[in-house]
């Protein structure tokens, strides 16, 4: 009974392919769900001339794991964590979308302190996405080492991560109205430390992959598209980058204080693999400037805001002050309400825009969430990019435009 | 921000009566139209440079009537405004027409709306669920759609459910 | 024992970083990840299980050689985990047997690590039927 829950039926699979492979001229070839290649739990319907595609299918939500769904049965501050799992290389930049919609249903400002660190570790978090994309996307091309050298230095990120939030991936570390602590001891050196190590490292990885005849044999002019047509698609971030058009949202809609730091958005010109790749790249450099900027500027005050109605007091508060454990108590058991209304915010991921739909109903929970995930627009573009190609280009097309299943399914 | 009124009341000119209603929220704009209006809002948005169709959700507002909320977010590039449209739709046979035709990216977004929320979109070219297994039954987003948990194993009632838990045989 | 290259989620990329530099979980003889199941003997089971899912992982499983081992790595498939709801089986343990389950949300390297030194232990008592 099961198995027969995963096949297409006939009916369904002919509206999918063109009749030549009806007629058997083509052949159809299912790739994954368990694939090595295809980054997680996607599955392609191939339909192939030779080795040629001439078709391709994504048959997505293998990963739908309900966390909508789940995120309206939580109050705003525990549907957090539901946020990290969705895009689980990049669980800050969730955890910064999600809370910037709610400080914006809510109309809660954050203070200074929270918005620097939330902008440098954001900024951390997609130089360790961009990190496991380098690895495993060299990795699909065969080129092992890579993957060996970036995880080495993706580890000294998560020790950083773990010592601001107690976790490596799931950290769950900014809240509505700011951060859930201030930054522990130690935190200043560990990133400078870092700071310092990785220009050399990001040589180090150029060195194996930009001139490598191999690898711009198996990426240049490989999925190309254009700009136009990218926008038609939904195409964002360094995918659409890489088409020439400088679209970041860092710079064109600034949040939570982007607009402070000196950076630059790089583009390519030709939209195909390589390009990617190359921007891809040249975004670490920039984001570890924005980390630097960001770790000189770095303000004292409070880490969190002190509205009461919505972020907990401090634990020192508690033993002396009776509205302290009142709202203590509220918030732990009831949570704090939000208006009628709905809201829109989009941010800039790794991987593209994301954006949350936030609708409360004056009730202490979500009435809708909806995130509009880069991953999902982007494996949309995958049939277009890939018919015509090789079944190996298949797999430097799938990687290079970096989708996460939890992101695509959620 | 002003652009986007500006938009807004160039879309009411437009369109006139089948604009229903226009207002702001936290600095975001939004119109709500009537479902037929829908297509004509887009194509008037799309020729002025609202390239990318950055969201396509719905909302459902059980046991409110209208009960479904669909929610266009429309986005320039270029201007960098952002727009929102949102149609109400009755609670039985809810349909809408497909707009696949003036953003092509609209099509997988529209398979899950009615993947989640059972949403016909008359026009669209592959309108198949796209998350849930082909076969599922109903409509998991939809308000009255349990959420389906599972009864927590503590360890006063450890036993009493391990008992009728089903595990897997080899 | 080689287990088989296949992640769901979150814990594969824990995975990926238990077999990376900093954790090396060559030294024991656990390097050789084998893409097809008839190839393998252990199945980490890393990550959520949706339904649309499972009959395929239970497939995999099927077309394991015996003797074959199953591990269950983070909480969304030892028990379902922060995600009880319509969508995610509550623990692998339904679509197949379990040997060890591994707690965590991911669960560190060291605690995947860990996992497959205690089911080597398990392997070493059990006995030939």
């Amino acid at each position: 009974m099961l198995e027969a829950q995963m096949e297409l039926t006939v009916d369904e699979l002919k509206g999918l392919v063109s009749q030549r492979a009806i007629d058997g001229e083509t052949m159809i070839l299912n790739m994954g769900p368990q694939h090595p290649s295809t980054h997680g739990v996607l599955r392609l319907i191939l339909e192939l001339d030779g080795e040629t595609i001439v078709n391709c299918v994504p048959d997505i939500g293998f990963l739908h794991t309900g966390i909508e769904k789940n995120m309206e049965a939580k109050t705003y501050e525990k549907a957090l964590v539901m946020t990290d799992r969705m895009d689980y290389l990049n669980p800050l930049g969730n955890n910064l979308c999600y809370c910037l919609a709610v400080e914006t249903l809510v109309e809660l400002d954050v203070p200074p302190r929270a918005q620097v660190v939330r902008v440098l570790l954001t900024e951390l978090t997609r130089i360790a996405s961009h990190l496991v994309w380098l690895g495993t996307h060299a990795l699909d091309l065969a080129a092992m080492s890579v993957f060996l050298y970036t995880w080495r230095e993706r580890e000294i990120l998560m020790d950083i991560f773990e010592m601001c939030s107690g976790q490596r991936m799931m950290t769950s570390y900014f809240r509505p109205g700011g951060l859930w602590r201030d930054l522990p001891n130690g935190f200043e050196e560990a990133v400078q430390q870092f700071i310092d190590l990785f220009p050399d490292r990001i040589e180090e990885y150029e060195n194996l992959l930009t001139e490598n005849p191999l690898y711009i044999d198996r990426t240049r002019g490989i999925g190309v598209i254009s700009t136009t047509e990218a926008l038609e698609i939904g195409l964002t971030g360094p995918n659409l980058r890489a088409t020439g058009m400088p679209f970041d949202l860092r710079k064109t809609r600034p949040y939570s204080g982007y607009e402070q730091f000196d950076f630059e958005v790089p583009t390519a010109s030709n939209g195909d693999t390589y390009d990617r790749y190359v921007v891809r790249m040249e975004e670490m450099r920039q984001s570890l400037r924005i980390v630097q900027q960001a770790l000189v500027r770095l303000p004292e005050g409070p880490f969190r805001s002190d509205n009461r109605k919505f972020v907990p007091p401090p634990r020192s508060e508690l033993g002396h002050s009776m509205e302290a454990v009142i709202h203590h108590f509220k918030l732990w058991t009831e949570g704090f309400s939000a208006p009628k209304g709905a809201v829109y915010v989009p941010v800039e991921s790794p991987r593209g825009v994301l954006g949350c739909y936030l609708v409360g109903d004056g009730g202490p929970m979500p009435m809708r969430v909806h995130f509009r995930t880069p991953s999902f627009a982007n494996l949309q573009a995958l049939p277009m990019l890939a018919k015509g190609h090789l079944v190996a280009d298949l797999v430097a097309i799938i990687s290079s435009l970096d989708p996460i299943l939890g992101d695509v399914d959620r | 921000m002003s652009g986007a009124k500006a938009f807004l009341a160039e879309l009411r000119q437009e369109l006139e009566d089948r604009v229903l209603d226009s207002f702001e929220f936290r600095d975001q704009f939004t119109a709500v139209l009537q479902p037929d209006a829908i297509a004509d809002a887009c194509e008037f948005l799309r020729q002025r440079d609202f390239d990318l169709l950055i969201a396509l959700t719905a909302a459902d507002h059980w046991p409110e009537e209208p009960r479904f909320e669909m929610v266009y977010q429309l986005y320039s590039t270029h201007l960098d405004v952002l727009i929102g449209l949102s149609v109400f739709l009755d609670g039985d046979e809810p349909k809408i027409p497909s707009i696949e035709t003036i953003y092509p990216n609209a099509n997988w977004h529209e398979r899950e709306v009615f993947d989640m929320f059972g949403i016909d979109f008359p026009g669209s070219s592959d309108l198949r669920r796209i998350i849930m297994p082909h076969d599922w039954e109903g409509h998991p987003l939809r308000r009255d759609y349990p959420l389906g948990y599972e009864e927590v194993q503590f360890s006063f009632n450890y036993d009493e459910i391990d008992k009728r838990k089903k595990y897997a045989k080899d | 024992m080689w287990p088989l290259l296949t992640g769901l989620a979150c814990c594969a990329i824990e995975m990926m970083a238990a077999q990376a530099p900093d954790y090396d979980m060559s030294r024991f003889g656990m390097e050789l990840m084998r893409a097809s199941p008839r190839q393998s003997d252990l199945l980490i089971v890393a990550g959520r299980v949706s339904r649309k899912m499972a009959p395929v992982l239970r497939r995999l499983y099927d077309q394991m050689p015996e003797p074959k081992w199953v591990i269950a790595m983070g909480d969304c498939c030892s028990c379902g985990g922060v995600f009880n709801n319509y969508a995610i089986v509550p623990g692998v343990d339904e679509v197949m047997p379990v040997d060890i389950y591994i707690a965590g949300c991911p669960p560190r390297p060291e605690g995947l690590i860990h996992g497959i030194l205690t089911l080597h232990d398990k392997v070493m008592a059990e006995k030939l039927a």
